[in-house]
């Protein structure tokens, strides 16, 4: 089987404009949220949201964050060795909205880890999900995203490849089929 | 990826890739250490028990801090309260705390080689936290690691380690270290105190204080080891001070600003003045934040290997 590619060129553009004009709608200027990228795949998706809300609503300060999740993750001694990455968080979550985003929602146990992680900045208002793909019926724990950028049925065999202009060359996002 | 030894028992086992990787991790818990909540739940399946045969507050201090906050379950022991001193071997002592499930021994041990042998008969992960003379694994990543800190680098740096380097463990493991991060490194003291085939590690030796800090950026200033000398190896310690103790009047003469190091425990006015250990340059308060995290990577990536 071929790999499908799922999304690319303009549609891509559209999706993440419609996922920031559904943020705005709940978070008005976002003088009371904050956006947080899940290390590894996660941090350009919030990335590039970030830079599409301060395109939108000038003069406003959009604050964003990387969160890594390693030292939270339930697979540890399970798997191979986990190499931790970089958290960088420049501002207090306490009271404020948190929006979490990462690239690709499957299991759901990322977002329990990083739920986890997110304890240690302080106790957030409220948080929510924001994902790029939600690959359905495939969750090992009650997990689901508030905003989505689209839906996609696949089996466990197949993987979601998220490419990105900044770092990949190209903003894509690919069914790839593991042989 | 992961380290490629399943014990810590000396940097003799580790290479340049195992050393940046121990550091990486380090960074990470440093950020980690920072941060109002310090504790991280990696650890939260993994008990560890600390075996003490020989005194120590930092590095034991240090070690149990690094497990707590990675959520390790720990047990400390230290052998001047416990049935060693009925006569129980090494072997038996330990096999009889790992019958409890433990997956992790930290120990340090008055006689050089006993991390290996242990390494050799027991099931667990064994880090090694001084061994005798031998080697101090942990304070050397840590030394290089608040270099790093400090410079950037360590690599073309010039470190002089001062003092008992024949009685040091924390002196060899530096060495090592520091060799390998491609650091120059001179060894400075009496000619009693520094070992005979010493250069064979590719050091330099130096027998004038002055001389040596002259030529370096950093000071490693180590404790003379009244215990572990069995005979005099020079007249008295006021004759040690005058010449190799290092005093801020010293400090103020050199050419440049130098960094002083220390691993503790001090002998303030032996090896070092009270103005100088407290002085601006001094990095020694951070050596010691910078081994809560070094022992927290360590401890974070051998238990991270899947079980034998």
């Amino acid at each position: 089987m071929q790999n499908l590619t799922l999304l690319d060129g303009q549609k891509f553009q559209i999706t993440i404009q419609r996922l920031c004009r559904q943020l705005i709608e709940n978070h008005n200027d976002f003088s009371a949220s904050v956006i947080i990228g899940i290390q590894p795949r996660g941090i350009y998706l919030a990335k590039r949201i970030a830079e599409e809300l301060r395109k939108i609503l000038p003069g406003k300060t959009i604050l964003q964050g990387d969160l890594d999740i390693t030292f939270y993750r339930d697979d540890f001694r399970r798997k191979e060795q986990l190499v931790p990455n970089q958290t960088k968080i420049d501002f207090i979550t306490e009271g404020k909205k948190v929006i979490m985003m990462d690239d690709v929602l499957w299991t759901g146990r990322t977002i329990r880890a990083a739920m986890d992680a997110l304890q240690a900045f302080g106790r957030p208002d409220k948080v929510e999900l924001l994902t790029l793909v939600d690959r359905r019926y495939s969750r090992h724990l009650p997990v689901e995203a508030n905003y989505t950028g689209i839906e996609v049925d696949s089996v466990a065999s197949q993987k979601v490849v998220v490419s990105w202009k900044e770092t990949d060359g190209e903003d894509k996002i690919v069914l790839v089929n593991e042989q | 990826m992961g380290l490629s030894t399943r014990h810590l028992l000396g940097i003799k086992d580790l290479n340049v890739k195992d050393i940046q990787l121990i550091f990486e991790t380090a960074d990470t818990f440093k950020s980690v250490l920072n941060r109002p909540i310090k504790k991280v739940p990696s650890l939260r399946d993994v008990t560890i028990a600390n075996i003490f045969f020989e005194n120590s507050t930092r590095t034991r201090l240090s070690f149990e801090l690094a497990e707590r906050r990675l959520s390790a379950d720990v047990v400390n022991f230290a052998a001047s309260s416990s049935s060693v001193s009925k006569g129980e071997t090494l072997i038996d002592t330990v096999n009889n705390i790992l019958a409890m499930k433990v997956d992790l021994v930290v120990m340090r041990h008055p006689y050089a080689g006993a991390g290996v042998f242990l390494s050799k008969h027991v099931k667990a992960q064994i880090v090694n936290a001084g061994d005798g003379a031998h080697e101090h694994p942990t304070q050397a990543l840590l030394d290089a690691f608040s270099i790093r800190e400090k410079y950037g680098d360590v690599a073309g740096k010039k470190v002089v380690i001062v003092g008992d380097i024949l009685h040091s463990r924390v002196a060899l493991s530096n060495i090592l270290c520091l060799k390998q991060l491609g650091a120059e490194v001179m060894v400075c003291g009496p000619t009693t105190l520094i070992p005979k085939y010493i250069k064979s590690l590719g050091v330099q030796v130096e027998h004038n204080l002055i001389k040596a800090l002259n030529w370096c950026d950093v000071a490693n200033m180590l404790r003379i080891q009244l215990e572990r000398q069995d005979i005099k190896y020079f007249p008295s310690l006021r004759e040690y001070t005058m010449l190799y103790g290092l005093n801020k009047q010293i400090l103020d003469s050199l050419d440049k600003e130098i960094t002083v190091m220390h691993p503790g425990p001090i002998n303030r006015g032996v090896e070092i003045t009270s103005d100088v250990a407290d002085s601006k340059q001094s990095i020694i308060l951070d050596q010691v934040e910078n081994g809560v995290a070094i022992r927290m990577a360590v401890l974070y990536l051998l238990a991270g290997q899947s079980p034998e």
